[in-house]
């Protein structure tokens, strides 16, 4: 999951990490309400999305006094901001913030994620800040620095010192630099953060090391145990059909395909994208019903399929282990039955119960199109769909 | 012969009084896996299904000589099970739970480090060895004793590949499922050089899937240690970049992890890989063939 800028600066304070003053605001009267009370000579308006890139695609603009402030929150709020991590289609531009300006020396990379190799925690920085790290690691990869962070005694003081002089943060604020870092990891294990990256920490005029941007993802997994990270979810940010599934604990993606999937299993659901991609077919989605679906489950994930005005079939494909077929088979009758069912279905089951699942669709009287295998399956769904 | 488990295996079963534990309990028991106990805190001296339930794992341990188990523990709990199976010193505990939160097995990781027992999964299927011991939710009929190893990232593609053997007529030495999470137990590189070692196992299926660089660690390895032929299949070719597929693992970032970069690293390697998951079985038999070992794969 992941939240707005405002939003990961907010839990930051609370960790003891210094970021500039600043607040959210839905209105151009809004924002210059808040600029006024910051009462800076320059005020950042950044616009509030869930995607990077956001400097340079315009969606951030520097503003000497309060009218630049109205102006350019007028021009902000309502714009479809297209960066290198939007897709085309871009993302509408639904809240701001109105931040103080800093007086910056010079521009850092920070960032904690999980590095698999090591299965541990590992904080990455850099001297090259402000730019995607990717591009640092490509061109001047000797400047990127790591440090493994054992879960037990988690970030060490002098892990955080060394790279702040890796980094070549000026001395006499390394010390700073370090306990900024301390208070980022404190706020990364608490939260479960899968990714927390400051780009670009700061060093300013004034000798203070500063967290210019905050970009925090959290492992889904670790949500139950933050309900004040759910709150922070923002709905307009997501696909209306991912967020309906997510009620239901289904993994559904939206595609721009024609052919709806019902899989079970994360692999299982990507190979039979692959394979109805191999048949000539576009996959409508991905959506993986997980282990311990119930028919209602079923009928629910069958009906967000459907809700997609792109889908003309359907293609059911189970491999039962956890999941039983004959839930699979009642969850698909429930919704073919509740929806009425006009675009044709394939399905294809194998595994636990599978003989009382075909019993069960056979029984229906709904018009099903039995395959025998994945194969099978994905070339008759191609062709009916045409 | 077979790898980690075979018919001598006595298995515990962690969280046996869930309902998915319980049906999966009596199914491993119809496939004839010895199941000695059952673990679930506060319920222990219940009998369920003829099995003994004990409220910790070492009381189980030292009633029954249990050297497996298997945890069926919902996520929250989870880590703290596999722990507990770490501490009773078995050779080896299979965590089915999936949704574990990462951070947890950050912890588990470090916990396991300089102890015996080997951990397979978080969110995998288990592992079977067929006809002699089943621990984990694969559906046991589509197993047929044999001479092929199965190693896979994916659940439920692990029974579509095995599945397609069995219909060719290929047995199965043993199948591990070693999960999708980002942090798990058992690597591709474990099993292979387990399969490696066996002398009962003569050729290997690989299933990786996109996201990491295990299968390509995994191609490095084989390229200068295996002596058996393997073949493979990447799951996820044409998942659309940045969009996490369900499996944390499966998430293509950054450049890395795509599904040409592991078909390139195995191909590399000398490991012909399966253009569609649905003719995995018809790659590795024409390999096979090739390497003259069909006969003595085939199920008679």
């Amino acid at each position: 999951m992941n939240i707005h800028e405002y939003q990961g600066k907010e839990i930051l304070r609370k960790y003891g990490v210094t970021v500039p003053n600043g607040k959210v605001a839905f209105s151009p009267e809004e924002a210059v309400k808040v600029a006024k009370e910051l009462g800076s000579n320059v005020i950042v308006v950044k616009a509030q999305i869930h995607a990077g890139g956001r400097g340079k695609a315009g969606g951030v603009k520097i503003a000497k006094n309060l009218e630049e402030v109205r102006t350019y929150a007028k021009e902000l709020l309502g714009k479809i901001l297209v960066t290198h991590q939007t897709g085309p289609e871009g993302k509408e531009v639904k809240r701001l913030y109105i931040e103080e300006g800093s007086d910056i020396s010079k521009e850092y990379y920070l960032s904690f994620v999980l590095d698999r190799a090591t299965s541990r925690v590992t904080l990455m920085g850099s001297e090259e800040g402000g730019m995607d790290i990717e591009e640092v690691a490509e061109q001047t990869p000797e400047k990127i620095f790591k440090e493994v962070i054992d879960p037990v005694t988690g970030l060490l003081p002098f892990q955080a010192r060394r790279m702040a002089f890796n980094m070549n943060i000026p001395p006499k604020l390394v010390n700073k630099a370090a306990k900024l870092m301390l208070g980022l990891y404190e706020a990364f294990v608490d939260k479960d953060a899968s990714i927390l990256e400051i780009n670009p920490l700061v060093v300013t005029g004034n000798d203070e090391v500063v967290a210019l941007d905050a970009k925090f993802n959290f492992d889904a997994n670790g949500l139950y145990r933050h309900k004040d990270i759910v709150e922070l979810r923002d709905y307009d940010e997501e696909d209306p059909k991912e967020i309906e599934a997510s009620k239901y604990d289904l993994s559904y993606i939206s595609l721009d395909g024609n052919i709806g999937c019902m899989v079970n299993g994360a692999g299982l659901a990507m190979a039979t994208m692959d394979t109805i991609s191999y048949y000539g077919g576009k996959p409508a989605n991905f959506l993986d019903v997980g282990g311990g679906a119930t028919a209602e489950k079923v009928t629910e994930a069958f009906k967000i399929i459907l809700s997609d005005a792109n889908v003309k079939g359907i293609f059911v494909n189970i491999f039962g282990g956890i999941m039983k077929c004959d839930v699979i088979a009642e969850g698909v009758i429930t919704a073919a039955k509740e929806v009425g069912l006009e675009v044709p279905l394939v399905v294809r089951l194998e595994g636990t119960n599978v003989e009382l699942g075909k019993e069960l669709l056979n029984a229906s009287g709904l018009n099903i199109v039995a395959a025998d295998s994945m194969a099978d399956g994905a070339e008759k769904i191609v062709e009916l769909v045409g | 012969m077979s790898v980690y488990i075979n018919a001598d295996t006595k298995v515990i079963v962690q969280g046996i009084t869930g309902e998915t534990a319980l049906f999966h309990t009596k199914q491993m028991l119809e496939y004839g896996t010895k199941i000695v106990a059952g673990v679930t805190p506060g319920k222990g001296g219940q009998v369920i299904e003829g099995v003994p339930v004990f409220n910790t794992v070492e009381d189980a341990v030292k009633v029954t000589g249990a050297n497996v188990s298997v945890i069926y523990v919902p996520a929250p709990f989870a880590a703290d099970a596999i722990m507990e199976a770490v501490d009773a010193d078995l050779d080896l505990t299979i965590c089915i739970t999936e949704h574990i939160p990462v951070l947890d097995m950050v912890k588990v990781k470090r916990y396991m480090e300089g102890k015996k027992t080997r951990l397979v999964g978080p969110n995998c299927p288990g592992v079977i060895s067929a006809d002699e011991c089943k621990i984990g939710i694969m559906p046991g009929y589509i197993h047929t004793k044999g001479h092929v190893g199965v190693v896979s990232r994916s659940g439920t593609l692990t029974y579509e590949a095995v599945h397609q053997l069995t219909q060719a007529g290929i047995g199965q030495s043993t199948a591990v499922g070693i999960g999708g999470d980002p942090v798990n137990g058992t690597n591709f590189i474990d099993v292979l050089s387990e399969f490696n070692n066996d002398p009962e196992t003569y050729a290997v299926v690989m299933i990786g899937e996109i996201g990491g660089t295990a299968e390509e660690e995994a191609a490095q390895w084989i390229k200068e240690n295996m002596t058996k032929p393997v073949v493979g299949f990447i799951g996820g070719q044409t998942a659309p970049p940045g969009k996490r597929m369900g499996h944390a693992g499966a998430i293509i970032s950054g450049g890395k992890g795509t599904a040409s970069d592991k078909i390139k690293a195995m191909n590399e390697a000398g490991i012909e890989v399966a253009p569609t998951p649905s003719v995995i079985g018809e790659t590795l038999i024409k390999v096979i063939k090739e390497k003259g070992l069909y006969e003595q794969c085939k199920t008679h």
